[in-house]
């Protein structure tokens, strides 16, 4: 315990400061990594709410509460608030802005006003979805042609939206790459980083390089819908499947985007609560570049039934293959890390071993689907549903959920309640695969996806799943109210509460303005656990 | 109820052994995952807060293990993958070809013998058959579970498919690939007969035979669920891409120009074969005509089915 006179002179924690000034303003990495954490929860949210409402619909085959055209307006929105507003900023804008000065031991990100400018055009992006409300679109979050030329719903507010998005997404990767070349702390070599920064910087690569062509591909939609420019439409001599290439080419590379950051904060999770160094840690440090690079020519695996030719369909599935193999690496070395040692069950590492468990499933039915005889079957049913949500809900947003109760106490200085979170996690748990195991078994079965009606034989499996989605619901409710009462009334957090060596521990909870009163020199990896048998490292 | 739809096709049962092989390669390594992650979290369950621990950083052996044994299946997967999907792309010479038109929201089909039907696509058991297919306006997909064969539709560019059933029966068409409001209504039949019930279809016989005995205003109520009306217009009074049928023929609608007109057998006759002519006010100009898709008889029996809507 420091004695008074110290304390007093100490920098004041970050969140001291209030008014609305005092957060639009702000260049400091932590308060606009909670603008991002608020404005992305509000975004999950209500496309979580749609996504309920619009499973109600499918509690029966014909007609329940609503008309095909509400359906597919709500899916749609569902998929686009979820993917451009939640997941993709996701952990990579909140816990990436929080993190990675605090982890390298910097006292901010590289360029901070940059990383405030890259908020307000998050925020500009997101106020564009919002007046595109209006006049919803029904395209499908994918915006596939000719159909969203044709449609006379307003598909060109929603993706001016997206496209203003993108410059956030490219600035704040371009910020963290510069970040993590430039401003480790001295001693905190390459191969000492946090795997979570590792992750940061393959997603900020992705971010920078794939971002443009989705950006490029839907200003390409726009001319051709305001101008009649026939870049996609056959009807004006364009060509649809060039924008399902130009698309995927950005969509591929964004499912890394959205899981990268997650599978970097399951392998900070893993060892703190294990009590074990992380194992492998270069092969899961360069599994998540070649990942990243690997995923830049897989785009085509969603497009084997499309019309594209057989030899680059064959092209595609053998490169999918491969980006499996990097990826069943970090399950194993996650999995092999918890050998001996002294696993302590909190809510953060219940979602972590969820991640691992749910990414299984979710990485295993994508080897149906990189198949291409199975993928022909497959395609466009329900079992795409499912693996997709397996791999973004069980992956990235238990990852999402587990960072929130990790770094919790770090990030707002107080503590919740621990057994409301683990009641919680066991509802979230069992309420997503409740509402998603039944989808895989639709999708074998032949039901499609994007049906408002669908034939009666499949009535069962659907009541299952609606009914999952009710209990996942609830789940999410308590997780959200259980967080939210911390800030009020929780516990104030000591600084290091699971005894964690990595450098953001090492600041008071929560951290000071700018983070370290003295820049740390750094002589050992984070992940130092256990007793060293050897002189090994 | 069984993971898979039923078989019947030549191709189907490729494909399930695919689907099979990768589902116990899955489940294996599923089991495996699952036992490590449950046994761990149990025994070694943190019980005291200075329990020591190893220090562990990794093991190459195990690591090279566990890369290369998944690259190998991996290897074989994809291959087995490839096989079966050069099957699926080559079709025999001998296939009959049947052009396929898809539009919002229904399916047309052309014979060689100039033969045409609409959502119903009859087939001879074991004769393999091509399609030949386009697209009049979005993406569509001809999705057949029980055949366990897939391909988009679109305009400018022709797509193929072919499959040679092997089971007689009725099998659910679906459009897999999304194109709007009536998207899940796009639901056709594949009819597979018997080669003596096919000759008969051919030749025509089996149509009159069933619709002989039947009234025009049962025959309209076929039509409607068969030819793709049911897709985008109600019986029940409820709005969709187009005016409910109910109390339409008889009542008033007001035109997109603002005229207001009193809809009777002439009107929905010529709103069928020109249906861009006199669209009804707040719904889309979307329909696709029906010339030479629906005869006049069929017509004459829709509308009569209409007016039992009143």
């Amino acid at each position: 315990m420091a004695n008074h006179t110290v304390a007093e002179t100490l920098p004041v924690p970050f969140l001291e400061k209030t008014g609305i000034l005092s957060w639009i303003l702000s260049t400091d990495h932590k308060r606009i990594g909670i603008m991002y954490l608020v404005s992305i929860s509000t975004f999950f949210l209500i496309a979580g709410a749609f996504a309920l409402t619009f499973r109600f619909e499918l509690l029966t085959p014909e007609k329940n509460i609503m008309d095909p055209h509400t359906y597919n307006v709500l899916f749609t929105l569902h998929g686009a608030i979820m993917v451009f507003l939640f997941i993709v900023p996701g952990l990579a804008a909140s816990f990436g802005n929080f993190l990675i000065p605090l982890m390298i031991g910097a006292r901010d990100v590289a360029f901070p006003r940059l990383n405030l400018g890259s908020y307000w055009i998050y925020l500009l992006g997101a106020i564009i979805i919002l007046i595109a409300l209006l006049k919803p679109a029904d395209t499908g979050w994918t915006f596939y042609t000719p159909y969203s030329i044709q449609t006379e719903t307003d598909v060109i507010m929603i993706t001016l939206g997206i496209f203003v998005l993108g410059f956030s997404s490219i600035l704040t990767g371009l910020n963290f790459i510069v970040t993590i070349h430039k401003l480790r702390a001295p001693g905190m070599t390459w191969h000492r980083l946090p795997l979570f920064i590792w992750a940061s910087y393959a997603t900020a690569i992705l971010q920078v390089l794939a971002t443009p062509v989705v950006a490029i591909t839907l200003l390409l939609l726009i001319a051709e819908r305001t101008l009649g420019i026939g870049f996609f439409d056959p009807a004006k001599g364009g060509d649809p499947i060039l924008f399902q290439g130009f698309f995927w080419f950005y969509s591929h590379p964004a499912v890394y985007i959205m899981i990268i950051p997650a599978m970097g904060v399951i392998s900070e999770i893993i060892p703190v609560f294990a009590r074990k160094p992380i194992f492998g840690y270069k092969a899961i440090a360069y599994s998540s570049l070649a990942i990243a690079l690997i995923s830049f020519f897989v785009w085509a695996h969603h497009m084997f039934t499309s019309g594209i030719s057989e030899v680059a369909a064959t092209i595609f599935s053998f490169l999918t293959f491969l980006v499996a193999i990097p990826t069943a690496i970090k399950v194993f070395n996650w999995t092999a890390t918890l050998y001996k040692g002294s696993i302590w069950l909190h809510s953060a590492m219940l979602y972590a071993l969820s991640f691992i468990w749910l990414f299984t499933i979710g990485g295993l039915t994508g080897v149906f689907l990189g198949a291409l005889a199975a993928d022909v079957h497959l395609h466009d049913t329900y079992f795409i549903v499912a693996h997709m949500h397996y791999v973004m809900v069980g992956g990235t947003v238990m990852g999402f959920f587990g960072a929130l109760h990790f770094w919790y106490p770090k990030w707002f200085g107080k503590m919740f309640n621990e057994n409301i979170a683990k009641i919680a996690w066991f509802l979230v748990f069992v309420g997503f695969n409740l509402t998603f195991l039944p989808q895989f078994i639709l999708g074998t079965q032949g039901m499609p996806r994007r049906y408002a009606t669908y034939p009666p034989e499949f009535q069962t499996l659907n009541e299952l799943s609606t009914i999952g989605s009710w209990i996942l619901g609830i789940g999410i409710f308590i997780v959200v109210v259980n967080l939210i009462k911390g800030l009020f009334n929780g516990e104030k957090a000591p600084q290091n509460p699971y005894n964690s060596l990595s450098l953001e521990w090492s600041v008071p909870s929560p951290p000071p303005h700018e983070n370290f009163e003295e820049i740390p020199h750094v002589t050992d990896w984070t992940y130092g656990y256990g007793k060293k048998q050897n002189t090994e490292k | 109820m069984s993971w898979l739809p039923e078989v019947a096709s030549n191709l189907a049962s490729k494909v399930d052994g695919v689907l099979w092989f990768i589902t116990i390669i899955s489940l294996i390594f599923f089991i495996i995952i699952s036992t490590f992650l449950i046994y761990f979290a149990i025994k070694y369950r943190r019980r005291g807060d200075d329990e020591e621990t190893p220090y562990i950083t990794g093991n190459l052996t195990l690591e090279l293990i566990w890369t290369v044994i998944p690259s190998i299946l991996l290897m074989v997967i994809f291959v087995y993958g490839f096989v079966v999907f050069k099957d699926m792309r080559t079709p025999p010479k001998e296939a009959t070809e049947i052009n396929v038109v898809a539009k919002q929201w229904l399916w047309q089909f052309e014979y060689y013998n100039g033969k045409k039907t609409l959502n119903e696509l009859y087939v001879q058991q074991n004769r393999p058959v091509k399609m030949v297919m386009r697209s009049d306006d979005v993406l569509h997909s001809f999705f057949v579970p029980a055949f366990r064969v897939k391909q988009d539709l679109m305009g400018g560019r022709y797509t193929q498919l072919w499959f040679t059933p092997t089971k007689v029966g009725t099998f659910q068409l679906f459009c897999a690939e999304y194109c709007g409001t009536g998207h899940s209504k796009m639901l056709g039949k594949v009819i597979v007969l018997s080669p003596e019930a096919y000759d008969r279809w051919e030749k025509g016989e089996e149509e009159e035979e069933g619709v002989a005995s039947l009234s025009p205003a049962e025959r309209g109520e076929q039509i409607y669920a068969n030819s793709g009306c049911n897709a985008c217009h109600s019986l029940d009074g409820s709005k969709l891409v187009g005016p409910t049928f109910k109390g339409l023929i008889g009542g008033e609608s007001e035109l997109e120009d603002g005229e207001i007109i009193t809809a009777d057998e002439n009107y929905v006759r010529e709103s069928i074969l020109e249906p861009q002519g006199k669209t009804v006010k707040g719904y889309p100009p979307v329909m696709p005509s029906f010339k030479g898709i629906l005869s006049d008889n069929d017509i004459s029996a829709l509308i009569a089915y209409m007016k039992t809507l009143n």
